[in-house]
């Protein structure tokens, strides 16, 4: 009867599925990749833990528990929808949170249009989700890929170099960082030429090959858009190659703690990366965050986790300035919503839905033996994002 | 001439290490005849376990004895845990079809994902350099690392082993009489059971060694298993499977092709490897130094169960069934509507993978494709054509049909694995033109927007129209079961040259299941369209080509009703395993390896088997006598 014992294990194991429920707490669906990229958004799932934590300590919000129904979307856009529909249909939550990769993101957000329910972008970075293809219920928390390229493009204009190649991966974020990146910088310095371009399939590069390629095309700078195990293997490859050597590289995201702490101390000395310097930011507000981070989890915290902890703070908060849970009136508060977070105070603003948080740009050396970035600045949203009016243009109408 | 050798040398680096995984699948294939899905697995497994083990062994005994000893314990560890699987879980399947020793491997690699982020954490781990090839040479004025020589030797080197440990020693030529007639070995009386568990762990360590050898060149990552388990079987196939020289020279080949291929084509690198290997099998259907099965001395197979019409009782149940699914939308709320969708869907398309594999006996790795084609055509008519959904509805299936004329004519000149692997040069080749044709297709941003027209909106209408459609594509899909059609079919599978004998034209009867079973893909894939809302090029990925056919291996591939049960298993067992846990891999990959375990016949074909049978008592233990071709 061995068939029939599996399927009582099977029966007991699906009925011990539901748990019990406490009363009348607010319902937040929320889900990220945290399975196909545990790297990046388990950081992430931390930060919210965090805030939501903190938020229902001091006594959640109009007085009722935050409660968080997290899922995982796999990776997949087909997923992620079949789980924003069962968060919406079966589990009654207020709003959706979270997505991690662009295309995911971009699904959710017409899940959302077509379903009117509000969705909090935390991470994607594709900018059609706030500009070519953005709605009334989507709000991205991140600064996207033109910020990031708009922030290197400056740094990059103050270089000599007038030979630029450029390494990314072949999908939506490789493809739209490079294409701000060329577009941004020659619009500075229309004497800089892109001579190559080579275009790695993701998580398949072929290392070796690709700085040989670049090299071949004897340029003075490098754009990388690389990341993950591909940004390893190139930097590994590069620095044995010489291709570094007497040259500048300027790498998008390279100094966020989830992409370049791998490395350790075989990471790449000088280049100029937008990132994340938690071990340097000495401002209060961070350092309370980073305190209740690590206490909380025995961890120094990623981007990630300050983006997850600055979400469900701009959740609580939006749903306490509309003072009910109704999607019209939270969409009402979050408009134009200004907000204090660990790197400063941000403003969700009301043309794009894209808040004005910016990010910092510096260049990257060993400490210790781990990547830190030194000379770095911050960069705020607004001073690099196009005008409200020019945002606003570029969206479809509501 | 400088880059162009350099760039040689590098491609030649990157082969030793294709080799040594593509040696040990290509190994474990000839002997066991199991195409070890979990092969990728094993290598990430020789990776992390290298790591841990240079990370103890270096401060202990020295930073050089402690680097190479680490790779070894590494690569042995792996070996073991090849042989723990293999007496564990593949010991169980080696009468059952070849497809339920894929659906195991495939679930051993789902636990294995799990069970390393759980061990190992989520970030990446690099290793340190290798001591005394950490740094570059300068070969014709370019810096060639020494690491990369050192693989280069390597390759040719345990190539060398293998051919002697093969050729001179008792062992190796059991091994080889074992590739080449397994029954005859047997009856000859060697002892397979050990001769099995034995290639179990050289394959096993080769592919362990593979991994460990990566750690000076790139960090242990949650991703190296699907990485490299797709492109060391297109190396194995290409070299033609069981052969160890020709895994050797399709790695050499392939290796070039992507040293090369990214200079001329930066743009299209994932197509290349797949456009290769769909020409290699065109024009030679083993491969390059693959053998023809010796398919004169085997007999035909016991034919399975007979699929029939049903009887009177399976009927009226059958109707029952539907006036159920009828009356559901009045019975549960949207949200299990939008369930019921989604199975139904799927129930189609495994159905209609259950034609061409179980009925006609071709197994396809790349069913995903006419799925894939059917949601890009109704998406694109809607996008570019404007039709509305009730045109746009027919244009997916329409796109699949085309696309199964040309990929079947192709296909059905090959056989078993190569036509298999075939099917997923095709999916693949499908999937990067989705993927990397910005211009039309929006490429991973997919095409978003195609929800249904308002008469159809609501989940409960679509339902009904999902249930209408579906139901209409798995009626006619079981009617060319019992036609003609369908019993030359059948003949086919069961026994090519006497039904080549009695005049049935096998080819063009296969070449028809191709396009019967694309189109019916092709519609489930339009109805997905509209149900998610967009279009994704996941629709025509691996991933989905590998879910069809768990679902029609769980329901059970001899009965008709199978891939129903299992498309409705698998997809409720996953949605609700998703909302219950993050560790939904680990859990997934448990119960299938259970369910395969439990019964082999699938779901359906075990209560079918109690059905038949007077008293309600265990099957006799029977393995499932479908094979492929």
């Amino acid at each position: 009867m061995a068939g029939w014992a599996w399927i009582g294990v099977l029966a007991a194991w699906l009925a011990t599925g539901g748990g019990a429920r406490a009363a009348e707490p607010i319902r937040i669906g929320e889900f990220n990749s945290y399975t196909s990229f545990a790297a990046f958004t388990i950081p992430y799932r931390n930060g919210w833990q965090l805030a939501v934590e903190e938020i229902n300590r001091a006594g959640g919000v109009l007085g009722r528990q935050l409660e968080v129904i997290s899922r995982d979307d796999g990776g997949k856009p087909a997923d992620a929808i079949t789980v924003a529909n069962e968060l919406v249909a079966k589990e009654r939550v207020v709003l959706l949170a979270g997505t991690l990769l662009s295309h995911v993101g971009l699904a959710v957000s017409d899940f959302a249009k077509q379903h009117k329910v509000i969705f909090i972008a935390a991470e994607p970075l594709t900018d059609t989700i706030a500009w070519s293809q953005g709605n009334r219920y989507t709000f991205r928390l991140r600064p996207g890929t033109y910020v990031q390229a708009a922030m290197l493009a400056e740094e990059a204009a103050k270089l000599p170099a007038k030979r630029w190649v450029t390494v990314a991966p072949n999908y939506e974020y490789g493809k739209s960082a490079v294409a701000a990146f060329r577009e941004l910088l020659q619009k500075r310095r229309p004497d800089v030429a892109f001579v190559a371009e080579q275009w790695p399939a993701l998580g398949k590069i072929d290392a070796g090959a690709t700085v040989q390629a670049l090299e071949l095309a004897a340029p003075e700078a490098i754009f990388n858009v690389t990341f993950g195990a591909d940004l390893t293997k190139f930097v590994l490859e590069g620095k044995l190659r010489d291709l570094f050597k007497g040259r500048e590289v300027v790498s998008i995201l390279g100094g966020e703690p989830e992409w370049i702490d791998p490395l350790k101390d075989q990471a790449p000395e000088r280049w100029i990366v937008t990132g994340y310097p938690w071990y340097a930011l000495d401002t209060p507000a961070h350092g309370t965050f980073r305190k209740a981070y690590e206490a909380k989890f025995n961890d120094y915290p990623r981007l990630g986790s300050m983006v997850g902890y600055v979400t469900f703070k701009m959740i609580a908060q939006a749903i306490a300035a509309a003072n009910s849970t109704e999607t019209e009136k939270v969409i009402t508060a979050l408009r134009g919503l200004k907000m204090e977070t660990p790197i400063g105070p941000i403003t969700m603003r009301a043309a794009d839905h894209q808040t004005t948080m910016g990010t910092y740009v510096g260049r990257l050396t060993v400490k210790d033996g781990m990547p830190r970035m030194i000379d770095w600045r911050f960069g705020d949203g607004t001073t690099y994002l196009p005008s409200e009016a020019d945002a606003r243009a570029m969206r479809p109408a509501d | 001439m400088s880059f162009f050798v350099s760039q040689v040398l590098t491609g030649l680096a990157g082969a030793a290490t294709l080799f040594l995984v593509a040696s040990g699948l290509s190994l474990i294939f000839g002997v066991t005849r199991i195409v070890n899905f979990a092969h990728g697995s094993l290598y990430m497994l020789g990776a992390y376990l290298a790591y841990l083990a240079v990370a103890f062994l270096r401060p202990r005994i020295g930073i050089e004895i402690g680097f190479w000893l680490g790779i070894v314990v590494g690569a042995l560890a792996v070996g073991l845990i090849g042989v723990v699987l293999e007496r564990a879980v593949l010991r169980r399947l080696y009468r059952a079809s070849e497809l339920f020793q894929l659906l195991a491997t495939f679930a051993i690699a789902l636990v294995v994902q799990d069970l390393a982020l759980a061990a190992f954490g989520p970030e990446d781990l690099l290793g340190p350099p290798a001591p005394g090839f950490s740094g570059a040479v300068r070969i014709m004025g370019r810096a060639v690392p020494e690491y990369d020589l050192f693989l280069m030797v390597l390759g040719p080197l345990v190539l060398i082993g293998l051919t002697l440990l093969l050729r001179r020693t008792r062992w190796g030529i059991l091994v080889r009489a074992a590739t080449e007639d397994r029954e005859m070995t047997a009856a000859l009386g060697v002892n397979q059971s050990w001769l099995f568990t034995g290639v179990f762990f050289l394959g096993a360590t080769l592919a362990g060694l593979g991994g460990a050898l990566q750690l000076p060149r790139q960090p242990a990552n949650l991703g190296m298993d699907m990485a490299i388990v797709v492109e060391a079987f297109v190396v194995t196939v290409v070299g033609g499977m069981g052969s160890i020289a020709g895994a050797f020279v399709a790695a050499i080949l392939i290796g070039q092709l992507h040293a090369f291929g990214i200079l001329a084509f930066p743009n299209i690198t994932i197509v290349l490897l797949f456009l290769f290997m769909a020409a290699v099998l065109i024009v030679r259907p083993w491969g390059l130094f693959g053998q023809p099965p010796s398919r004169g001395r085997r007999a035909p197979a016991p034919a399975g169960p007979l699929i029939r019409p049903l009887e009177k009782r399976a009927r009226l149940a059958t109707l029952g069934l539907v006036a159920v699914l009828l009356a559901a939308p009045a019975l549960v709320g949207a949200y299990y509507q939008a369930m019921l969708t989604e199975i139904l869907i799927f129930a189609l398309f495994a159905a209609s993978l259950q034609l061409l594999t179980g009925i006609g006996g071709m197994v396809s790795f790349g069913h995903a494709a006419y799925f894939g084609l059917g949601a890009y055509g109704a998406a694109l008519s809607v996008k570019l054509l404007a039709l509305p959904m009730a045109a746009a509805l027919w244009m997916g299936p329409l796109l699949a049909t085309l696309g199964a004329m040309l990929f079947g004519w192709f296909c059905v000149r090959l056989a078993g694995v190569y036509l298999a692997m075939l099917t997923l040069a095709f999916a693949q080749i499908c999937f990067a033109i989705a993927f990397q044709w910005y211009g039309v297709t929006g490429g991973d941003n997919g095409l978003l927007g195609i929800w249904p027209s308002a008469w159809a909106a609501s989940p409960g209408r679509y339902y009904y129209l999902v249930l209408g459609l579906a139901g209409l594509g798995i009626w006619g899909l079981r009617q060319s079961v019992h036609a003609p059609f369908g019993y030359g079919l059948r003949a086919g599978r069961d026994a090519p040259q006497r039904a080549e004998a009695s005049g049935i034209d096998l080819r063009r009867q296969q070449w028809l299941a191709f396009v019967l079973a694309g189109a019916a893909a092709g519609l489930a894939g339009g109805l997905h369209a509209f149900f998610k809302g967009s279009v994704f090029p996941d629709t025509a990925g691996i991933a989905l080509s590998v879910d069809g056919l768990v679902m029609m291996l769980l329901g059970g591939i001899e009965t008709l009703s199978g891939p129903l049960v299992g498309a409705l298993l698998y997809k409720a067992l996953h949605i609700f395993i998703v909302s219950q846990t993050d560790y939904w891999r680990l859990i997934l990959g448990g119960i299938i390896l259970a369910l395969v375990t439990a019964f082999p016949h699938g779901v359906v074909g075990y209560l079918a088997g109690a059905w038949r049978r007077p008293t309600w008592r265990r099957p006799s233990w029977r393995w499932p006598t479908w094979r492929s071709r």
